[in-house]
Parts: structure tokens; C-alpha cells; sequence
């Protein structure tokens, strides 16, 4: 049978890879794909813990999704404004590799 | 859901999430991310959110990947492919990703309701639209009004941000 562990396990794998990606890779955008894989690794955890929880009806604890459903639309609306932080910098500097952003660097 | 579908599924976005990270074309990389995202949406259905795994394949599998596959052939970044990979840096990452892992394996493991199984719902009909609306119109009024402004907010952003300072 499925437990709700082996979904918190999956989830968690999932947050990791996107960290590793964070951690690994140095192309900005890559960075950005590892960012939004973390934050759906946690929209299934609390999915899980959604149909886990029930409500005295029987039914899923809805309130659990509507906050998965603002983590959706402030993630698209995060990834809209860091593309164009992207496209901008691009412009500026003629790339997207971190290691050639070095102003600030000590 | 049964266990071979779960299995299926899971291991489906696990295994193209690592291909995100792991391929050197961001183009490869983005194509992985959908199909990582479109088993992520079947693991939301196979736990009764029908109305959060439509969402997904909507706003992610979508817009959000159309949004990064048109940056991407925009910018051409082809020349990214040639770089040399610093292999104590990445020794370094993937250590600290693997302690990371080794944390949330111990926290769930000392979890004590993760060995039980998902308790069954009392009506075989899900109404999740009906009761999200309900929730998010009534309940959550005001919070989504915010987000309403945050998406305004977002799209003036981006608008002013890619275009082109007159000089």
C-alpha cells in the first residue's frame, strides 16, 4: 500500500534535486528550472497532507489546495518577472553564466 | 490509486528532474522539465486534487514552460555548452544536496503518521471545484484580491523590464 510517507519521500528527493540543481549548475536559467522544482516538490507535500487530513465530511481538506493554488499563481508570476531579469542582464552583459556576473564579488 | 501507477509516476518525475539538472542543453533541459511536471500532475490526480493536477498541466506544463522555451531560443545560448565543468564545486553541491536528502529521510522516518496508509473518502464523487471556489471566494477573499494585484504587479514588471531604454 502507499503511505502517506512514501509521498513525503518522493516530495522530498524531488526538493533535493532542485537544490542540487541550485547548487550544481551555473546557467541562470537552469538555476530558475531547479527553483521551480522545489517549489512543486512542496505543492505535493501539501497535496498529500490535504487528502491525508480529512474533514469531518469525508471530504479532502480543501484549504490545503487553495494554498497550493496560490503557491501556482505566485510562482507564475515570480518565474514571468525573473525571465525578464534574465532577458535584461542578457542585454547588459551578453550572458547568462553566473560566474561572468562578478561585480560584486570580493 | 495503485502502487505500480504511483511507483510509475513518481519514478517518471524523479527521473526526468535529475535529466533537468544533469543535461547541458537548457533546451533538453526545459522539454525534461515538462514531462517532470506532467508526472508530478498525475501524482496530484492519483491523491484525489483533479482541480490542482489541471491546474499544473495548465500553468506549468503550459505557460510557464512556453515562457521559458521562448527566453531560451531568444537569448541562443548554444555557446554555453562548451564551458569546463569545476568538479570540486560540483563535488561540493552534491554533498551538500545529499545531507539535505539524509535530513528529510530521518525527519520522515521519526514522523509518525507516515506509515499510515491515505484514510478513504466518504463519496466516490470529488467536488473539488465547487468547494476550492467556495473556500477561495469566501474564506480567502482577501487574499486573492492581493494575489490579483500581485499578478498586475508582475505583468507591469516584466513589461518595463524588457523594454529597451531610449538613450
Amino acid at each position: 500500500m502507499v503511505t502517506l510517507g512514501h509521498y513525503l519521500i518522493v516530495s522530498g528527493i524531488l526538493f533535493a534535486i532542485g537544490f542540487a540543481g541550485v547548487m550544481l549548475r551555473r546557467n541562470l536559467i537552469i538555476i530558475f528550472m531547479s527553483l521551480e522544482l522545489m517549489l512543486n516538490a512542496a505543492n505535493l507535500s501539501l497535496v498529500a497532507f490535504s487528502r491525508f487530513h480529512l474533514q469531518p465530511g469525508g471530504v479532502p481538506d480543501y484549504n490545503a489546495q487553495v494554498f497550493v493554488f496560490f503557491i501556482i499563481t505566485v510562482g507564475a508570476a515570480e518565474v514571468a518577472v525573473g525571465l525578464a531579469i534574465i532577458v535584461a542582464l542578457f542585454r547588459a552583459r551578453q550572458t547568462t553564466h553566473v560566474e561572468d556576473i562578478n561585480t560584486l564579488k570580493f | 490509486m495503485s502502487p505500480i501507477l504511483f511507483w510509475f509516476f513518481a519514478l517518471l518525475m524523479l527521473v526526468f528532474g535529475v535529466a533537468v539538472v544533469v543535461n547541458r542543453n537548457p533546451i533538453a533541459s526545459a522539454l525534461n522539465l515538462v514531462v517532470s511536471f506532467l508526472g508530478l500532475a498525475a501524482l496530484f490526480m492519483s491523491l484525489d486534487a483533479f482541480f490542482i493536477g489541471i491546474i499544473q498541466v495548465l500553468v506549468y506544463a503550459g505557460a510557464v514552460m512556453v515562457l521559458f522555451l521562448f527566453i531560451i531560443m531568444l537569448l541562443d545560448l548554444r555557446a554555453e555548452r562548451l564551458r569546463k565543468i569545476n568538479w570540486v564545486a560540483s563535488a561540493g553541491g552534491v554533498a551538500v544536496a545529499l545531507a539535505l536528502l539524509i535530513q528529510i529521510f530521518y525527519v520522515i522516518g521519526h514522523f509518525g503518521f507516515s506509515k499510515q496508509t491515505f484514510p478513504p473518502l466518504a463519496t466516490s464523487e470529488i467536488d473539488d471545484v465547487h468547494n476550492i471556489g467556495l473556500l477561495l471566494f469566501g474564506n480567502y477573499n482577501l487574499p486573492f484580491q492581493i494575489i490579483g494585484v500581485l499578478v498586475l504587479v508582475a505583468t507591469i514588471g516584466a513589461v518595463l523590464l524588457s523594454k529597451r531604454e531610449r538613450r
